[in-house]
């Protein structure tokens, strides 16, 4: 095997494969499929300070190589996540990784302040570019202060390692990356979903209950790469790449484009296997291209 | 219960009449069955097809034990049924299963009431077989806009009674499932499967008589193993995810108004 270990902060993973959010549930769901230690890690449900029940049915609809999703966050709080599921996932050898969602920065801070002290959980996500939820999530994201200030708030909470997730409905990307490394984050996840919306012709009406929502899926790959590849020239943190990722040879796209870790979202739904032939995939490449380490693919676009 | 992702091969593909096709499959690998239960459902992958992304959800109409085969009713409603109501014996349909929690049998007793409306009668032909082998008295209402919609009727008569209604009279009682005289009759419970408006009439009806009524739920789904949360129903219990926590749920639990 070649080496795959990559370094995102503090964090050592074992392999550049990760699960996104709100795509993998709290990897429980998935264990009949695959070996969840084979994992880099995976990042739970998003998470906020009190349960939210999320928007009205529907909330999805098949676009082409993709969907359209309105979940709008909905979970049971950072305490039942602490109390009820936390404890079900120590045995898993992989990071757990929890996506932190909020609709004020006191929300932020307070669910990264009640995670920090959990063993096992070494690294939180924070979600500033969620399309479907009203006050709070995407409005931070995309704006530099915004995306500064809940960046600011979070890292004076938190003393691990600190993901911000950025929202693809910006303009200039790069500039909000820089804006968030100014205020210590250790890496950036990038992209959430792209604000979309889809109309049933036939019965003349939107397919989602809150008309627009957020598209996923290997139609949007091509702008992650795209804004991967500009973060990348613009920070000098480790960027974790995701949007529309198949396959292994999805995941080096990411990887020459500059990531340094990847995430697997919606194709987990067409072959709930996919993370684990991901791994595969990657050794393999690396190994009919004679590449010893994974790192050295890292950014050579 | 352990769910699965797994090759099965086409045996059969039957047309039954208008939208409609019954694939009768067995795992290309030549293993048995995993256990299933009554109400369960596949996802079942759409190679091939140009618009097809996600995988789609389908009932588990039967399961030959003897022939080791899985059955799937199907209403071409797409692109991506269509594909599947295309396929040819031989070819191989991938599938994440079984799924879903099916409907409760241990503890049904006496003269229990089937309701199925279109496609909805597809998992109804499994559940009437375990209940009869369970020796209860099974009986079937099944509605179809007309006579030619109506679907394995001759399968569902191996099992219990048949009682068929059609909207324009062409077969059984005239009207809607609801209108028809078998709910003149005492029931000890009822299951239903049918499109949703249908459902909340069987579901009055079994209010109206204090009857113990479950429905099997269609809601739009991505995963189907409780990972996105798109599925979700209302209930009691808030937003509920139907692929892990249904189909099938037991009225009181829904939010549906009168
Ligand atoms: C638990 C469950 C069990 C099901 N069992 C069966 C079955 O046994 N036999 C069968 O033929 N169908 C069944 N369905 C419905 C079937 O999944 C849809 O008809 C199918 O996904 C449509 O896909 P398509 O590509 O053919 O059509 P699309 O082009 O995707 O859609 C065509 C139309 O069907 C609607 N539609 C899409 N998905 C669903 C859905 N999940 N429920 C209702 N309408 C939908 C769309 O809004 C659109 O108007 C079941 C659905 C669920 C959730
Ligand atoms: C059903 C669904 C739910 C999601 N929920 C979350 C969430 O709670 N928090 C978050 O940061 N991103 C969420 N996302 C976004 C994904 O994590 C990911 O950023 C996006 O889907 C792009 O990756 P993909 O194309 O591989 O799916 C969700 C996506 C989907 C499809
Ligand atoms: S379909 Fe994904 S949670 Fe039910």
């Amino acid at each position: 095997m070649a080496r795959l270990n990559v370094e995102i902060g503090s964090l050592k993973l074992k392999n550049p494969v990760l699960t996104a959010s709100g795509t993998f549930g709290y990897g429980t769901e998935f264990a009949d499929f695959v070996d969840l230690n084979r994992l880099g890690g995976f990042i739970v449900k998003g998470t906020t300070l009190n349960a939210r029940e999320g928007n009205d049915y529907p909330r999805m609809a098949e676009t082409p190589s993709g969907m359209l999703n309105a979940v709008g966050l909905q979970n049971k709080g950072v305490d039942y996540f602490i109390n009820n599921i936390y404890p079900t996932l120590l045995d898993i050898d992989s990071e757990i990784i929890v996506n932190v969602s909020g609709a004020s920065i006191d929300d932020y801070v307070e669910v990264a302040r009640r995670l920090a002290p959990l063993e096992r959980i070494n690294a939180i996500e924070v979600n500033i570019s969620c399309p479907n939820v009203k006050q709070g999530g995407m409005a931070f994201g995309t704006t530099c202060e915004g995306a500064a200030s809940v960046t600011k708030a979070v890292r004076n909470a938190f003393n691990k390692t600190l993901i911000v997730k950025l929202s693809p409905n910006v303009t200039d990307i790069a500039s909000i990356a820089k804006a968030v490394e100014a205020e210590g984050a250790d890496s950036v996840s990038l992209i959430n979903t792209m604000l979309g919306m889809a109309i049933d012709v036939e019965r003349q009406r939107p397919y989602l209950s809150t008309i627009t929502g957020g598209l996923s899926g290997p139609a949007v790959r091509p702008i992650a790469v795209r804004m991967v590849w500009q973060v990348a020239k613009a920070v000098k943190i480790p960027i974790i790449g995701l949007g529309g990722i198949t396959s292994g040879k999805d995941a080096l796209e990411f990887i020459m484009a500059g990531a340094t870790a990847i995430q697997v979202g919606t194709y987990n739904f067409v072959d709930p296997t996919v993370t684990s032939k991901i791994v595969d995939e990657i050794d393999d490449y690396c190994h009919r291209h004679n590449v010893s380490d994974i790192n050295e693919l890292r950014g050579i676009i | 219960m352990k769910k699965y992702i797994l090759d099965f091969v086409v045996r059969h593909n039957e047309k039954l009449g208008g939208r409609f096709g019954l694939l009768k499959l067995t795992p290309a690998n030549g293993s048995q069955l995993p256990e299933i239960a009554a109400g369960q459902f596949v996802q079942v992958s759409v190679d091939g097809s140009k618009t097809t992304f996600l995988r789609r959800p389908i009932s588990i109409n039967f399961v030959d034990k003897v022939t080791n085969e899985l059955w799937l009713l199907i209403r071409n409603a797409g692109n991506g049924t269509e594909h599947l109501l295309s396929s040819k014996p031989g070819d191989v349909l991938n599938m994440v299963m079984p799924l879903g929690n099916g409907f409760p049998v241990e503890d049904a007793t006496g003269r229990v009431l089937l309701v199925g409306g279109g496609v909805g009668t597809a998992p109804l032909l499994y559940l009437g077989k375990i209940l009869r082998d369970n020796g209860l008295d099974v009986n079937y209402l099944i509605g179809a806009r007309t006579k030619d919609e109506l679907l394995m009727i001759d399968n569902l008569k191996e099992y219990g009674t048949v009682y068929i209604s059609t909207d324009d009279g062409s077969a059984g009682d005239p009207g809607l499932v609801t209108q028809n005289k078998v709910w003149d009759e005492k029931w000890d419970r009822i299951y239903c499967c049918g499109p949703a408006p249908m459902m909340k009439g069987v579901a009055r009806n079994a209010r109206k008589s204090s009857t113990q009524c479950f429905v099997s739920l269609e809601n739009m789904m991505a995963c189907g193993v409780g990972a996105c949360l798109c599925c979700v129903e209302r209930t009691t219990k808030g937003n509920v995810c139907v692929c892990t926590e249904g189909p099938v749920f037991e009225i009181n639990q829904l939010t549906w108004q009168d």
